[in-house]
Order: C-alpha cells, then sequence, then structure tokens
C-alpha cells in the first residue's frame, strides 16, 4: 500500500467549494480523486456534494460532472460507461475508457436510488457506486434516511427514530457483484486502497463510505474525523471488504471481529453527538441502549456468518 | 473570447457549462471565525494535515495554509499528531 507520501497531487475538489467547512463529502472526494485520477466522470444525484459546486459558470470538481435525477444513479451511470465503451470499441477516442462514478449520498443510495442501482448491480455494469453515508438528508434540512440510526433525532423524528437501519452494503453483497466495501473518513488511507483495488476491477462495485455530518448530528466541525473514529472502534460503523466473495475486516473491526478487543462504549460515541440527546435523558435509556448493542452485535455476526460462509 | 474568465482551464478548452476553477463558492475564507496558526517548530512534516483537510487548503511539504479558501472548520488542529496547529480567533 502506497504511503501517502506517494499520493498524487491531484485535486479532485478544489478550495473555495460551497460545502461547509469541515464537510466529510469533500474530504473523501480529494482522497477518491487522488486514488482514480484525472480520467474520470462523476455521476452525482441531488445532495450536499451537488450543493458544493459552487455557483455557473464556475465548478469545484476537477472532472466532468453530470447532475442527474435522484432516483436514477445507477441507470445514468450505466448508460454513460456503456456509451463510452461502444465509442472506444469504434475508435472514437484514444487512451483508456475513464472511470465512471457514482457519488451519491445515503438518499441516493438506500432509499430513492435503490431501484436503479440494484438493477444496475444485477446487470453488473462496469461502474464505481460510492455511498457517502451522512446517515440523514442533510442537504435539504435533516430529514429521516434508511441509514439513520434507530434512535436518532431528524426534523422528521423529533423523538428518535423507531426503526433500525437498513444494512445496504449486505443488500449489494447479495447481488454477486465482484467488488463491496464499507470505508470510512477516520481512515482515508484504507478508502484509498479500496478505490484504487475497486478501479483494477471489471463490473460493478459499491463502495460505502461513513460520513458523520456536523450540522445533522450536532457536534463540532472540528470533530469530524473522531466521530467517525469513535463509530468504528464502538462498532457502529463496520469496515470490511468482499472482493469475488472473499470478506475481510479492516482497522479496529478487524479486532472485534476476531474477538481481540471489546468494542469500545457505545455511549462515548453516542454523547458525542446531540442527535441522541433523548435517548440518553430517556427513561428507557438502558432498554433502549441494550436494544442498540444487540443491534449492532447482529449485525457484525451476521457479516462474520457471511465471512465464513462458502457456498 | 473567453467570457468565463477562470484561472484554470483544461486544454483550453471551451467548457458550455461550468469550469473548474478555485473559489467556485466565492471567497470561503471569509467564513471564517477561527484561523489555524501552524508552529513550524512543532511541525514533523507528517501531512496529516494535508491528507484530513476538507478544502485541500493546506500545502502538501511546506503545509503552507491558503488562508484566501481555508473555512476554518478546525479539523487540522484535532488531527495534527503533533499540536503543531492552533485555531485562533479571527480578528
Amino acid at each position: 500500500m502506497a504511503g501517502i507520501k506517494e499520493w498524487s497531487d491531484y485535486e479532485l475538489s478544489l478550495p473555495g467549494n460551497a460545502a461547509c467547512g469541515g464537510c466529510p463529502s469533500t474530504m473523501a472526494l480529494r482522497t477518491v480523486g487522488k486514488a482514480l485520477g484525472e480520467n474520470a466522470v462523476m455521476i452525482m444525484t441531488p445532495s450536499c456534494a451537488v450543493a458544493s459546486i459552487g455557483l455557473l459558470p464556475k465548478s469545484a470538481y476537477d472532472i466532468p460532472t453530470l447532475n442527474i435525477c435522484f432516483a436514477g444513479a445507477g441507470v445514468s451511470a450505466s448508460a454513460v460507461v456503456n456509451a463510452f465503451e461502444i465509442a472506444h470499441e469504434k475508435g472514437r477516442f484514444e487512451g483508456e475508457v475513464p472511470t465512471v462514478f457514482n457519488w451519491t449520498g445515503d438518499g441516493g443510495t438506500y432509499d430513492i436510488g435503490l431501484q436503479s442501482l440494484s438493477a444496475a448491480a444485477e446487470r453488473n455494469d462496469n461502474i464505481l457506486h460510492f455511498c457517502y453515508n451522512n446517515e440523514a438528508y442533510s442537504n435539504t434540512g435533516i430529514q429521516r434516511s434508511g441509514a439513520t440510526m434507530q434512535f436518532a433525532q431528524t426534523t422528521t423524528t423529533p423523538g428518535g427514530k423507531p426503526n433500525p437501519k437498513k444494512n445496504l452494503a449486505q443488500i449489494m453483497l447479495e447481488h454477486r457483484v465482484p467488488y463491496v466495501a464499507t470505508a470510512s473518513i477516520a481512515d482515508l488511507q484504507d478508502l484509498y486502497r479500496k478505490v484504487e483495488k475497486a478501479k483494477a476491477i471489471q463490473g460493478f462495485k459499491y463502495i460505502e463510505i461513513h460520513a458523520p455530518c456536523f450540522t445533522a448530528w450536532k457536534f463540532a466541525a472540528a470533530d469530524t474525523v473522531e466521530i467517525a473514529r469513535l463509530a468504528v472502534k464502538s462498532g457502529a460503523w463496520l469496515l470490511w471488504e468482499a472482493n469475488e466473495d472473499v470478506i475481510t475486516f479492516q482497522g479496529a473491526t478487524k479486532q472485534i471481529a476476531e474477538g481481540k478487543k471489546e468494542p469500545e462504549a457505545l455511549e462515548e460515541y453516542l454523547s458525542a453527538q446531540g442527535r441522541f440527546n433523548k435517548l440518553l435523558k430517556s427513561p428507557d435509556r438502558e432498554e433502549n441502549l441494550a436494544q442498540l448493542k444487540a443491534d449492532l452485535a447482529r449485525e457484525l455476526a451476521l457479516i462474520k456468518h457471511r465471512a465464513a460462509f462458502k457456498g | 473570447m473567453n467570457k468565463f474568465d477562470t484561472n484554470k482551464s483544461r486544454n483550453d478548452s471551451y467548457f458550455p457549462l461550468a469550469v473548474p476553477v478555485k473559489g467556485a463558492g466565492g471567497l470561503t475564507g471569509s467564513w471564517r471565525t477561527h484561523r489555524p496558526v501552524l508552529d513550524h517548530d512543532k511541525c514533523v512534516g507528517c501531512d496529516i494535515c494535508w491528507l484530513y483537510c476538507p478544502d485541500g487548503v493546506i500545502a502538501r511539504g511546506t503545509q503552507k495554509i491558503d488562508y484566501d479558501y481555508c473555512k476554518g472548520c478546525g479539523v487540522c488542529e484535532k488531527e495534527c499528531p503533533t499540536n503543531a496547529i492552533r485555531m485562533e480567533t479571527e480578528e
């Protein structure tokens, strides 16, 4: 693995973009850009990443970027890559076919974008789908999404979300695609390695990046990376990759999965954010915390069983 | 000819829509309430600040901070392993 000293100087997300200071999306996008290089086309569904582009005639992203409708990330990327591959076959352009990738939030992946994404995965089109998962519709005013953690407050669930989140990475894995990975902004070197690996694979690739959003989760902008780190250490976010159905764990998740380390206290992760205030102060606190922990333990057990399963 | 006057255009080609350029959201340095200040004596040049800076305003190697665009989020101060960056209140 290349150390950060050997990484490219290329900046995909340029300074002076319109994202909030401390935005995990632009932070992750910089690393993704360094791993993918300049020869790429980005497709975005409505999200903060689109709002960060800035105003015409300027764009904050250094590569061709298409803003498409919310439900269409999968199908749009499929169309673009198919057009490139056909044009390349016919000799319309020289050089390598650009990497076509989606940069979507959890809305464009978990909820609104799911059907076209699922179809693209099933067709095994040669695209790379990124979900930067900030566990809410942060761009439109922090509504709940399918990725929001249970008991988290959002503007549409002011008393805390009643339902647990979807396990989308495993749903994507069951599409039998060549590469599925979860990453976090807590470990950008790990993200870089995963993107580099995915770039070289032919077929559908899915990478989900845990991206704590300080405006939605209610913590100080400076703590963005620290919160992401706490999520991994407490087992609230798991780092794994599935390459051709061989599942491996990374970082703190590896130590937890191998039983070398106990996950750190979940309460520390939750109390660092404002969105769990009602859970932490509620009379059912212990009961709800126990349920949350049981859910996270179930998720870990499920992926461990999946890793051991040889079909 | 070029009504999209920018300080960067790839292959001098004409972009009908938007051109990638620094400062697409304006001079975002004006958003700042706290300014990161680097202590060169403590800095070991590990480039962790460059890696985690969400806006890419810290130069690699020299750790020079571009105050025109730095939004002052403070991630660099938190992540610096040697505490070489300190956030100071903006005048």
